[in-house]
């Protein structure tokens, strides 16, 4: 079909690439700019006109996971001399690394909020997901007296923004001591992705004929077994895309995050922004702490994108 | 192997009534066809035989056991259906293997590679068992889906139009293999179609499904050559059996006065007499002699090889009689016809019903 192209449909193929690759600069100059920002200098990190062409370097990246101070006085030639590279970049930035009694370095906040937002939004995800799937099947092979009106009723909690029940949820929590746990964030988005994760994996499993687990009943399986033998690997495109979207709102997250949650189980969201609290604000730490944060999710799509491509196309699944 | 048995079997579903006060034997090693048209509860019956659908009412017997509380799983049928019963994701091997990997079953390993060749060497589909069940074409489908039942030795085969999905002639050869089968395996099938053909060509009996009632039982014979109503009479049979109203005077089948009239010589009828009745004859029972006693127009003329289907116009009456292919007609002819006057039968016209099974 192809093979007979005008010169004019040339020119409009070429002309379509160009708008897609302005309109794609567009969209990721925002991630260019962190990313650049993450491997700057501080001098050169607000400069106006942005510094375009520069040496990139790691000092963002070492202030990010230590804990600093604001040095009184320079180190002598002495102290600069025997301390390791990374530290002499933070000695360069006027701070010094905060060692404990024993001379160990101490780490910053970041390491163990970034641990916190992979626990919360993993966690949460698998729950949300395998809810959502043991909820969507039934729905959608069984007869459930009242169908419409609680599939109605589970999508209604989506009608409304969260943010606006957060002062009694936090009344709540803090009655039940929730506040500034694990468990709690993971209660919480897992509630927030339950709708959602019904809702598509219902699309999902209406797609699968039912005849083929009605094969493995006459086969000689029980419900359960036809299940995880023949309708689990059917639903796996649907699981993985509803996982995507879970984990991101899981991750991404920020305004719960920052009512219910101020040390011990604080996520990387409210956390990052916090570091512009003391002193000058340093964006260069703020954009490598922010660039990591990204990966994960990118990470998690990229691994799940063959699942995805099929997975977000409705009906597009092979019968 | 098994004798199953339906005892007044009620089925609804909601408000829809799909099968009412069924009854239905088939025998040990019989070769059941349920026919019927789309909807009449053919995969219903199926399905509760199965084990998938319980029955609102009645009573289901597998050897004489009521099996009404049992799974799908204990009864030990094994079903075949139109599509969707092979596993996707699996190779043929696989989807063979699969019901005998279940754990009421308990199969050694050694046995399963030997029955699973065995299956596969019945159904010729020995060079496909590493391949994907999405890389068939729906013939082989369809062997896989008939080895997958094979390999359990079940006690009764439940087929669901296995073979409607499949094109005419792959239709034609599956038949023979399938019917070859059962005949060599000795054992008990119960196969659902709407398709007359393969209900009269494979079945040892047969019985007719309308609306959720079984209307006739029977051999494929005794079907074809005395319908129970004109529903069968027209169902069974293509072309199907003519169906035309008139009324019974003095020995005499009566269409419209003077230009339609024909002998009947059929059973002795009492109480026939002047009574509204629709004729039904086979359109092979119906002649075009020259000297024939009722004049028609031909209508239409469709050339099927060995035979020509004629229509034949009365007035406002058709009828279609087949001839051999060597006979000229061609359309808007003026022709002459009879009847085989024996081979006519008798319905009431407003039941429906034949006369020979009323009285």
């Amino acid at each position: 079909m192809a093979a007979v192209t005008t010169s004019t449909e040339r020119s409009l193929n070429r002309l379509a690439i160009v708008g897609v690759l302005i309109v794609t600069m567009i969209f990721l100059a925002p991630i260019y700019w962190i990313a650049s920002t993450a491997f700057k200098p501080r001098n050169l990190s607000t400069t106006i006109p942005p510094t375009v062409v520069f040496t990139p370097e790691v000092s963002p990246f070492v202030k990010l996971f230590t804990k600093r101070s604001q040095l009184r006085t320079p180190p002598t030639p002495e102290e600069y001399a025997a301390a390791p590279w990374w530290e002499r970049m933070v000695f360069d930035g006027g701070e010094k690394v905060v060692r404990d009694g024993k001379g160990n370095v101490q780490w910053s906040g970041y390491p163990s909020r970034f641990m916190n937002s992979l626990i919360v939004a993993i966690v949460s995800t698998i729950l949300a997901v395998g809810m959502g799937t043991l909820t969507a099947y039934g729905f959608s092979r069984f007869k459930v007296k009242g169908e419409g009106d609680l599939l109605f009723f589970i999508l209604s909690t989506r009608m409304l923004p969260p943010v606006v029940v957060a002062i009694p949820m936090f009344l709540m929590y803090r009655a039940v001591g929730l506040n500034d746990t694990h468990l709690g964030l993971i209660i919480l988005y897992t509630a927030f992705n339950l709708s959602f994760s019904v809702w598509l994996m219902k699309g999902f499993m209406d797609e699968i004929p039912k005849e083929y687990e009605e094969a493995a009943l006459v086969d000689g399986y029980t419900r359960m077994q036809a299940f995880f033998k023949v309708v689990l690997p059917e639903a796996a495109t649907g699981i993985a895309a509803t996982a995507v979207f879970c984990f991101i709102t899981a991750w991404n997250e920020y305004a719960f995050a920052l009512i219910m949650t101020n040390r011990r189980a604080q996520t990387a969201p409210p956390f990052i922004p916090s570091q512009v609290g003391s002193g000058l604000p340093d964006w260069t730490v703020i954009a490598a702490g922010t660039l990591l944060f990204l990966l994960p999710v990118a990470i998690f799509t990229f691994l799940l994108r063959n699942h995805l491509l099929r997975g977000v196309t409705f009906g597009a699944i092979r019968k | 192997m098994a004798h199953i048995e339906l005892r007044n079997i009620t089925k609804t579903f909601g408000g829809h009534t799909a099968l009412k006060k069924l009854n239905l034997e088939i025998e040990d090693g019989q070769f059941f066809v349920l026919l019927g048209e789309t909807g009449a509860g053919k995969t219903t019956t199926l399905r509760l035989i199965a084990g998938l659908e319980k029955p609102t009412s009645g009573q289901i017997l597998i050897d004489g056991v009521d099996v009404g509380d049992w799974g799908a799983a204990e009864r030990d049928v094994a079903l075949v259906l139109q599509q969707y019963s092979l596993y996707p994701r699996y190779t043929v091997r696989e989807n063979l293997e699969f019901p005998l990997k279940s754990k009421i079953r308990r199969v050694p390993d050694d046995e399963i590679k030997e029955r699973v060749g065995r299956a596969a060497k019945t159904l010729r589909i020995e060079h496909l068992l590493e391949r994907k069940t999405d890389r068939l074409s729906g013939g082989e489908m369809q062997r896989v889906s008939i080895g997958r039942a094979i390999v359990r030795k079940p006690r009764v085969f439940l087929m669901d139009e296995p073979l409607s999905a499949l094109d005419a002639k792959l239709r034609e050869s599956l038949r023979t293999e399938l019917k070859d089968l059962q005949r060599r395996l000795g054992a008990t099938f119960l196969f659902v179609t709407h398709d007359q053909i393969e209900a009269m060509s494979m079945g040892d009996r047969v019985g007719v499904l309308n609306h959720g009632h079984l209307v006739q039982t029977g051999t494929p014979k005794e079907i074809y050559d005395n319908p129970r109503d004109t529903f069968v009479a027209s169902f069974v049979g293509s072309p199907p059996m003519n169906l035309i109203k008139g009324s019974l005077v003095g020995g005499r089948a009566v269409i419209s006065a003077k230009t339609f009239e024909l002998p009947y010589e059929g059973l002795a009828t009492s109480g026939a007499d002047n009574r509204p009745l629709t004729f039904g004859i086979r359109p092979e029972d119906v002649v075009l002699e020259s000297g024939a006693p009722v004049a028609a127009k031909v209508h239409d003329v469709e050339n099927h090889g060995v035979e020509k289907i004629v229509t034949l116009r009365i007035d406002d009456t058709m009828l279609r009689a087949t001839v051999p292919a060597s006979t000229d007609v061609e359309i808007e002819q003026d022709v002459r016809f009879a009847w085989n006057p024996r081979k006519v039968a008798l319905f009431d016209r407003n039941s429906g019903v034949s006369l020979r099974h009323a009285g």
